[in-house]
């Protein structure tokens, strides 16, 4: 029997041939990332374990993003960041991207992709549920908590059991009313967050290599709400373009073999998938925006890895060109880079940057923000029962801020939409 | 590794996830100092809405307000648990309030790496759904030689599955402990 690309993959990170799923491996790890929530204790583990005066095993290998709690007043949070910064020195290892530096990235998940270290063939870790995301690369990408990372840290190396896989197949093309936002958030509905488990999710079909690198990133960064172990697109043509113009680095495109073996596999048509949302206080409560049109709002959030890059702003832009919000709307754009691009990239000739400023939403400082609520002083966080609609990827309770909330996941089109009427709106009021 | 663990059950109900188990603005503390570390356990579990904190009718509070521990050490869960981010602050909150185990129908996987390579608890599954059929603060003793979780109360008798590939691990207390004892590190 052939291979999926995640068997591929795992079996050349192991030295072996082929593997088996269920099997336990140790994989050598191309990239550990970690940010400013886990790396100090993580930073702490290792240190414990492998003395204060140990070296990292590849000072090459280490990437560190701070961009959960930034813009902050919190003394706890600044301390973690003061924390990192210390060790980036101690250490001296390059891919540090401080905060109120030129070098400061924003959205660990973006800025890997931005910095030419989501490279195709190789194997990922990092101290985040959401690593998965950098899967849309035709890597293994997925999180692992600080011990893990710790042990990586001090030895290169981590075991895995390997996975089964699920397929998603998608045949059509995206009507302009949907993004890959309403495909992941269908899929949730119909496997529900426990239906991935300790499984790969391979997306495939001439549908999923009709989207942008953004709009892939948003399938894989979700895989996790499945609970899946990676997330996972074969790269093509698209995916090298992108990876050669941002690293030297030589890689290996893997695909899965024809009679490879699946778990179970799913078939999709873009072109009768509905605006999609998941309903409080589950990713996988889906409905159809149209059965819950009219849900008064008191906020709404463009932002997040899952919803913050330059094509979720792009979608926005389409909705709230020479129109106005009606309710608070925050635009947090996931890194520097895409808050650059909204000053440059255009729609009917006026830059997204203008639109959303005219359409008055608050565009925030990029980092983590509201997406998983953080100190009491973060921007866009939920307080009291608000109703939000967001672009982000969980809404358990408390996620976003107040235990009392409720939130809605939508499309960057839906949240737009709805942030014109300050109701849930289907966007195809707007976009036909 | 003790062969039994002996403690009063929390009922929760399914898809328990990291948010709830420690919401993300607490996740600033240090871990590693002692005194500021005690506020994870205060606050493990406190984003549960309160009708479903200890199941079936609600409103059992884990930990009662001004504590940094609480009476209960054994968590009777559903399926999923641990769902969501990957904050080893998760297992981790739930040890400094004193949990020793976790029996459930299922767990998400980063949650089951973090309890078992951390050596913050033992996550056991159960062979059947056991969240109508042990109550909050019922004594609960969990044999791991027998497979069994037997309710003291009252004598019932379930089955949990064998830990499997792991116990290596679960029994030398944790990965750094396991990987020094094979010699890998």
């Amino acid at each position: 029997m052939g291979q999926t690309i995640t068997e591929k993959i795992l079996a050349k990170s192991a030295g072996k041939t082929s593997v088996k799923p269920g099997e336990n491996i140790w994989l050598n790890v191309d990239v550990l990332m970690t940010h400013d929530v886990c790396g100090p204790p993580t930073i702490d583990i290792w240190k414990k374990e492998f003395g204060a005066d140990a070296k990292i095993w590849d000072k090459d290998k280490l990437v560190i993003f701070p961009d959960h709690y930034i813009f902050t007043a919190n003394k706890h949070a600044n301390r973690n960041v003061e924390l990192l910064r210390k060790f980036a020195k101690e250490q001296d290892f390059k891919n540090y991207y401080d905060v109120r530096t030129d070098r400061y990235k924003g959205v660990c998940h973006i800025a890997l992709a931005e910095e030419g270290f989501n490279v195709p063939g190789t194997v990922l870790f990092g101290t985040d549920s959401h690593t998965c995301t950098s899967g849309a690369f035709g890597m293994f990408a997925t999180g692992v908590g600080n011990t893990d990372a710790a042990f990586i840290l001090g030895t290169g190396k981590i075991w895995e059991k390997v996975p089964q896989s699920i397929k998603f197949t998608f045949t059509g093309k995206l009507p302009p009313y949907l993004t890959a936002k309403d495909l992941i958030l269908t899929i949730l509905g119909d496997i529900k967050t426990d239906g991935a488990t300790y499984r790969a999710m391979e997306f495939d079909g001439e549908g999923i290599f009709s989207l942008n690198i953004d709009e892939r990133m948003t399938l894989t960064n979700m895989a996790i709400e499945a609970g899946g172990i990676n997330g996972i697109i074969p790269a093509d043509d698209l995916t090298a373009e992108y990876v050669r113009v941002r690293t030297d680095k030589e890689f290996e495109i893997f695909r899965s073999d024809e009679d490879a073996g699946y778990f179970s596999k799913y078939r999709y048509n873009m072109n009768t998938i509905e605006p999609t949302v998941a309903k409080p206080h589950s990713p996988d409560n889906r409905d159809t925006v149209k059965n819950v049109e009219g849900v008064k709002l008191t906020k709404c959030y463009i932002g997040s890895c899952t919803g913050g890059k330059l094509t979720d702003f792009e979608y926005a832009a389409k909705i709230l060109f020479g129109k106005e919000v009606n309710v608070p709307t925050f635009v947090v754009p996931a890194s520097t880079q895409v808050a650059k691009d909204l000053e440059h990239t255009e729609y009917q000739g006026v830059t997204l940057k203008k639109i959303f400023e005219d359409a008055g939403c608050v565009i925030a400082q990029s980092s983590c923000a509201a997406c998983l609520g953080g100190p009491d002083d973060t921007i866009g966080r939920a307080v009291d029962r608000d109703v939000v609609i967001s672009t982000t990827n969980r809404n358990y309770p408390g996620r976003m801020g107040s235990k009392q909330s409720d939130v809605y996941l939508a499309s960057a089109l839906t949240v737009a939409a709805s942030a014109v009427t300050g109701v849930i709106t289907d966007p195809r009021n707007f976009i036909t | 590794m003790n062969k039994k663990i002996i403690g009063k059950a929390y009922i929760l109900g399914d898809n328990i996830d990291t948010d709830q188990i420690i919401p993300a603005e607490h996740l600033v503390y240090s871990m590693s100092d002692t005194e500021e570390s005690k506020l994870y356990g205060k606050f493990a579990l406190s984003s549960v809405p309160p009708k479903q904190a200890g199941l079936p009718n609600g409103n059992i509070p884990f930990i009662e307000d001004g504590k940094f521990d609480s009476e209960f050490s054994i968590i009777i869960g559903g399926s999923n648990f641990g769902c969501g981010s990957s904050r080893e602050h998760a297992p981790y909150a739930l040890q400094k309030a004193g949990v020793k185990a976790i029996v459930a129908e299922s767990y998400a996987r980063i949650f089951y790496r973090n309890s078992v390579d951390g050596g913050y608890l033992v996550p056991i599954e159960s062979a059947e759904r056991l969240i109508d059929k042990i109550k909050t603060g019922d004594n609960i003793e969990i044999d791991f030689e027998n497979h069994t979780i037997k309710n003291l109360d009252n004598e019932d008798d379930f089955k949990i599955l064998p830990v499997g590939d792991l116990m290596p691990i679960v029994e030398a207390g944790g990965l750094f402990e396991y990987a020094r004892k094979s010699g890998m590190i």
